[in-house]
């Protein structure tokens, strides 16, 4: 069976996010790009799926941070490694990631593409439903239970509240993983760097970019704290006295 | 093209998902202005009535043992060929499990612009500008939606699900699906949530825990609280995933929606996919160490506090009102 | 022809020793061969000088032995009696094997000397006392360090000895009375012994005595042979163990192994054999035990549990039984998995590495050393908490464990009113490095001002890596994690190599143990480092700094693991708290005794695990139950962040504080 998993690379909330001096996009200078936490799941899912007969190839963006992810990817157990090439620094939508991916999974032909169900940078979108649409590919998004026997795979969707519903899909297909069944593994940092060494990342050009689906926007900002909470403060003790007294004042008590 | 604006009706089980209140609300509000009309589009079996109580003008109603319940691969067949018969200005599909499948799909095989994670729309002039909040809550993006048809996912919390209601049924127009053959996607079954003999739903008293609880051993502080209050615990995702919590316990985007007299925030940082389950609480406390956290946008008071250490205390303080009343 | 009694003793004295000797042989072969050979390489060893006088004084003195003074006494007297007494076996066995040759053989020289039968007849009492007194140990008081520990087989064995000495004075007594040993003023107690059977007729004495002989020789022969077997095994191999111990400095971890491309240990084989001669050498005493933190604490671990089932996987080696992965795996059997099995996970993780079992153990068992190998074979099949493997990936992505950004590392130094140079970009004097928790833990961010604060005062020119710099990775290591811990010091080593500086300073013991004792390997350059109360101690002593106030406070100290037992500094700290007049009283657990907090080691990374009571818990009482003491003095963040949460939840606030040194001083200064 042949597996791909097509990743994001997505800014990382730790640090401060800056506005472009333009207004329109985010400041790349200092933002830090980091696997998208879905897709880490998906990847992981993809490894619990893997058997002898089991290729995994994880395509990701050409950003310089790639190369770090792919790494680790094929340090966790990842066969093939796929950057896409050219036109990615100034950052793409999810609309051209699909497009992007188009030569690199005819190429591949894969029986299943997992990929994370959201990023949290996602404004065209997310990249899994828009991949299946481009290449005609059945879809199920917020799996967290995958299972292939056959020719078919059996997810669970879930569904808010709780409720599961369990799909069976025809593959190929493409899913969308919220939740792997296990917690994404840890990779020593001495395997990542032994892969460094040894595994090779292949460059896929794709030409230029084409972002049309998306919209562009007039202006990107941070959200004033205009409604910001009455702070309480004090000691622990004067603290809980003067809580416990609004509770008092509601009624709630 | 029309002006019309369609809210893609989502349901599971029988019932009606608050989102596609939230985006009939959205509807109506741009409709006025728009000039066009709100039109639900409700794919079922035996569903026709399932739209009574939505605010909307008319139902674009398909009836199909295939369209029962959700199913990505009927649905997006289904509605691919409604908005290429229909040409809405704009379709409105939830930032939920349904819609968020269905948007992208619709996007790519029918060349339409989609923008998602968008909390508002507003009329402006003679077009509809959008607000999405992405990256965490932590930045808004606005832009103006073209003035061709366009896909829109919608989050809650830009518009209050009550005003997307109305007693009025509205007009039921039916429609005849295209041929739902082959298809490559079949619900075998569903499975419940285990029942739990909390409901927190039904609790007017919440005391959730996030991230900031730490470790698993420091839930009992969370549940004397709320024992003292007489109320229950509840908790964000973290805390869920990590097993500490049922999944029933869980509030927000994936979990339960929840409209508690009073919700006790304990080290949650606010994130929108919790927000979006609790926002219609009548009272938010938030405590937590960070300053910088969201959550104290949504609280009404907010504490700056490690709740390792004020928890024992309010406790304590919370047992002595009770005792006295 | 029958044949005369002295023949057949003769014939069966040989016949005795043959059979003992040959099992014994073939068991110390087994055992000592067959399955070392199967470790790894071990050595070279050098300084051989020293390796003597360790002997001397750690064997011949017994000297770590005497931390328990009673139980150290008695040993002392065992040991050296079994020394002193062994020509009386020889003896006996001589005489036996001559009997039908030479009747009344006696050894030359040493049969005749007179002080020496003294001697002789004053240890065979002392052995008898401390076996007395071992009895009473094991059967009676039962002390806690005993659980575990094969109590049957320690409670024979003290018989056997009692047998050996009790028959030996039979037989001397006998010979007293009967042959008027030339030597008989010299053996008061043998003679004393005697007087019991003076009554009896000769036959009826010399029966006795043979009969005493034959128990006597029965019961060595028979020791000889169950030697090998059990904890008694360190009598052999105890002296090799003390000679050959690991003369590397303690804070130096020994780099990781590797197998088929697998770092660490996974299997008992993959052990180096000189780790093997130390689990043959475990004298089951729990001294280790007794003072591991985590034991104490409730936890799974013991040492010496995990020494004897080392010991226990190590000897099966010699019956074939092979590990799962190992080549030669003859035997159809699965053998059982040393991670897992034969140590457990939990046992593996519950390690703080605060060296207390090793500085304890009169044997130089390296405990913490296996465990960490053993832990980097975990850490490469991924087998740890999420809550460890979320702080292992914020350390490799942001270079600090809380998984806060790297730029807001030195945010804690922006509200002093003088700023801190840049080190990255002017020279200094001395490079301070500040550690994670000085840095961003919010709670200590206060203590690492005053510090600067401090330093200022006593005109230190010096300057911080601000961004630059990350974990030092003293505790990535002894997680197991050497893949990480390397680039933690290729990245630091890159951030001060453009640095100008005569010295490092930091108040962080962990970041202080790992730069001066593994960075110089790792990164082949060297240089000064120093824990903040080294300087503080200089400064005071040499009047830069002048504490303005005598404090007055009636305070104790805590020595932190990585700072007193790993690297010897007691008597710093100790002199800065009187220097700056407060009246020190020390808790009974104190220097290379003190207990760890229970942060070490990558604990305070970890899930903590349902305990009786934490490390930290422990201590905070054990300060608190000191009369009029107000303040628990401490000189590393993690201790303060771990005393400060314990005198909490201990409920101990109003009775005890929890004061960082440089704070202190700072209070002293301004």
């Amino acid at each position: 069976m042949k597996i791909m998993v097509a990743v994001k690379l997505v800014p990382d909330l730790v640090e401060n996010l800056e506005i472009a001096p333009g207004g329109t996009g985010l400041d790349r200078t200092y933002l830090r790009l980091i696997l998208s936490e879905p897709d880490e799941h998906a990847l992981e899912q993809a490894l619990l799926l893997k058997d002898e007969s089991t290729d995994i190839t994880v395509v990701a963006p050409g950003f310089e941070e790639a190369d770090d992810v792919l790494f680790t990817a094929a340090a966790k157990g990842a066969d093939r490694l796929v950057k896409l090439t050219d036109g990615f620094q100034e950052g793409c939508n999810c609309h051209a990631l699909a497009r992007a991916l188009r030569g690199i999974t005819s190429e591949i032909q894969p029986d299943l593409i997992l990929t994370g169900v959201q990023a949290h940078d996602d404004l065209d979108g997310s990249l899994g439903p828009l991949l299946a649409g481009l290449l005609n590919l059945p879809y199920v998004g917020n799996v967290a239970g995958l299972s292939i026997t056959e020719g078919k795979a059996t997810a669970r969707k879930e569904y808010s509240g709780g409720l599961i519903g369990e799909m069976e899909i025809g593959l190929p297909a493409v899913i969308g993983i919220v939740a792997a069944e296990a917690p994404p593994r840890y990779v020593a940092v001495s395997k990542v760097r032994q892969m460094v060494k040894s595994a090779t990342l292949e460059p896929y050009p794709v030409g230029d970019l084409d972002p049309g689906g998306g919209i562009e926007l007039d202006r990107m900002y941070k959200p004033e704290s205009v409604e910001r909470a009455t702070m309480i403060e004090g000691t622990a003790e004067e603290i809980a006295v003067r809580l416990i007294e609004v509770l008092k004042e509601l009624d709630v008590l | 093209m029309s002006q019309d604006i369609c809210v893609v009706i989502e349901h599971l089980q029988g019932h009606v998902q608050e989102i596609s209140y939230v985006m009939a609300a959205a509807a109506r509000s741009l409709c006025e202005s728009v000039g066009g009309k709100c039109i639900g589009i409700l794919l079922g079996r035996g569903a026709q009535d399932l739209a009574n109580d939505l605010d909307v003008d008319s139902v674009i109603y398909l009836d199909e043992p295939a369209l029962a319940e959700y199913n990505p691969d009927a649905y997006q067949l289904v509605l691919a060929a409604i908005i290429s018969e229909w040409h809405p200005r704009l379709a409105l599909l939830g930032q939920t499990s349904i819609g968020t499948d269905l948007a992208g799909m619709l996007s790519m095989r029918l060349g339409l612009p989609l923008i998602s994670h968008c909390q508002r729309l507003v009329a402006e002039g003679d077009g509809i500008k959008f607000i999405s909040q992405i990256c965490g809550g932590r930045i808004l993006a606005e832009g103006r939606l073209p003035s061709s048809t366009a896909l829109v996912n919608m989050v809650p919390g830009g518009y209050k699900a009550d005003a997307g209601r109305s007693t009025r049924s509205p007009e039921i127009m039916p429609f005849a699906p295209p041929p739902l053959v082959d298809l490559h996607i079949s619900l075998k079954r569903y499975i419940q949530p285990p029942k739990e003999d909390v409901d927190i739903s039904l609790e007017r008293i919440l005391v959730a825990v996030g991230r900031g609880i730490q470790r698993k051993d420091n839930l009992p502080l969370a549940e004397e609280l709320a024992e003292a209050l007489g109320g229950a615990v509840c908790a964000s995702r973290p805390v869920v995933d990590q097993g500490w919590l049922q999944p029933t316990r869980l509030v927000g985007k994936s979990g339960m929606k929840v409209a508690p007299d009073v919700y006790i925030a304990l080290g949650i940082s606010g994130a929108p996919e919790h927000v979006e389950g609790m926002s219609d609480s009548h009272l938010i406390i938030a405590i937590n160490t960070d300053p910088a956290a969201p959550i104290f946008s949504a609280a009404r008071y907010g504490v700056e506090a490690d709740i390792l250490d004020l928890l024992p205390v309010l406790t304590e303080q919370a047992k002595k009102i009770r005792e006295v009343a | 022809m029958i044949l005369s009694y002295e023949s057949l003793k003769s014939i069966g004295v040989l016949l005795a020793l043959s059979i003992a000797g040959w099992v014994f042989s073939v068991r110390i072969y087994r055992l000592l061969w067959i399955s070392l050979k199967q470790g790894q390489p071990s050595g070279p060893f050098r300084q051989w000088g020293l390796r003597l006088r360790s002997l001397l004084a750690y064997v011949g003195g017994q000297r770590r032995l005497f931390r328990f003074l009673i139980p150290g006494t008695a040993h002392f007297f065992i040991f050296w009696g079994f020394l002193i007494l062994f020509p009386t076996i020889l003896q006996a066995i001589l005489e036996g094997l001559l009997a039908a040759f030479r009747p009344g053989f006696e050894l030359p020289i040493l049969g005749r000397l007179g002080p020496y039968a003294l001697l002789q007849d004053l240890f065979i009492l002392s052995v008898i006392v401390a076996v007395l007194n071992g009895l009473f140990l094991r059967i009676v008081k039962d002390p806690e360090r005993y659980k575990g520990s094969h109590r049957r087989q320690a409670v024979l064995v003290l018989f056997y000895i009692l047998a050996i000495m009790s028959s030996l004075l039979v037989m001397n007594g006998v010979r007293i009375n009967t042959l008027a040993d030339p030597l008989q003023r010299w053996r008061p107690i043998s003679r004393l012994v005697g007087s019991l059977f003076a009554a009896l007729d000769g036959r009826s004495q010399r029966t006795l005595a043979e009969v005493a002989y034959w128990i006597h020789l029965i019961v060595v022969l028979f020791f000889l042979t169950e030697l090998p077997s059990g904890k008694h095994f360190h009598v052999v191999t105890s002296i090799p163990a003390v000679l050959l111990r690991d003369l590397k400095p303690l804070g130096q971890l020994p780099p990781s192994p590797e197998f088929d491309g697998q770092a660490g240990v996974g299997s008992i084989e993959q052990l180096r054999w000189r780790q093997m001669l130390d689990f043959y050498t475990c004298t089951e005493c729990g001294r280790c035990q007794d003072v591991c933190p985590a034991y104490a604490s409730g936890a799974v671990l013991s040492p010496k549990m995990l020494i004897m089932s080392l010991r226990q996987a190590v000897s099966r080696l010699a019956d074939g039984h092979q590990a799962p992965g190992s080549d030669n795996g003859r035997h159809a059997a699965p053998a059982e998995a040393l991670l897992g099995d034969v140590v457990s996970e939990d046992v593996l993780w519950s390690c703080t590495t605060c060296l207390a079992c090793d500085q304890e153990c009169p044997l130089f068992i390296g405990h913490v050393d296996p465990i960490v190998d053993m832990r980097r074979r975990l850490v490469m099949e991924g087998r740890m908490d999420s809550k460890l493997q979320d702080a292992l990936n914020n350390l490799g992505r942001y270079g600090n464990s809380f998984g806060q950004s790297e730029r807001g590392r030195a945010k804690w130094s922006l509200p002093l009113e003088t700023g801190i140079k840049d080190a990255r970009r002017e020279a200094v004097d001395y490079l301070w490095f500040v550690g994670d928790y000085a840095s961003y833990n919010s709670g200590l961010q206060e203590v690492t001002r005053k510090t600067a604060r401090v330093f200022q005062a006593a005109g230190l020119d010096f300057g911080i890596l601000y961004e630059s710099e990350r974990n030092a990775g003293n505790d990535v290591r002894r997680v197991g994690e050497e893949g990480l811990f390397e680039l933690c010091v290729e990245q630091n080593t890159d951030a001060i190599a453009e640095c100008s500086f005569n010295a490092v300073v930091t108040t962080d013991p962990h970041s202080y143990n790992t730069l001066k004792n593994e960075y110089p390997v790792l990164a082949g350059k060297s240089h000064r480092v120093f824990h903040v109360a080294e300087l503080l101690d200089q400064w005071i002593t040499s009047g830069r700094l002048t504490p303005k106030t005598k404090l007055g406070y009636r305070v104790t100290y805590h020595d932190p693991c990585y700072l007193g037992r790993y690297n010897g500094v007691y008597d710093s700290p100790r002199r800065v708290i009187e220097a700056i007049g407060c009246r020190l009283v020390e808790m009974g657990r104190h220097r290379d005794r003190a207990l760890c907090c229970g942060a070490g080691g990558g604990r305070i990374w970890m899930e903590e695990a349902k305990v009786a009571e934490r490390p930290s818990e422990a201590r905070v009482r054990e300060a608190a139950g000191l009369d009029g003491v107000e303040l628990l003095v401490v000189t590393c963040p993690k201790d303060l962040t771990m005393f400060q949460d314990a005198v909490k939840t201990t409920g101990f606030e109003d009775r005890i504080q929890i004061k960082d040194l440089a704070e202190l001083v700072y209070e002293a200064l301004f």
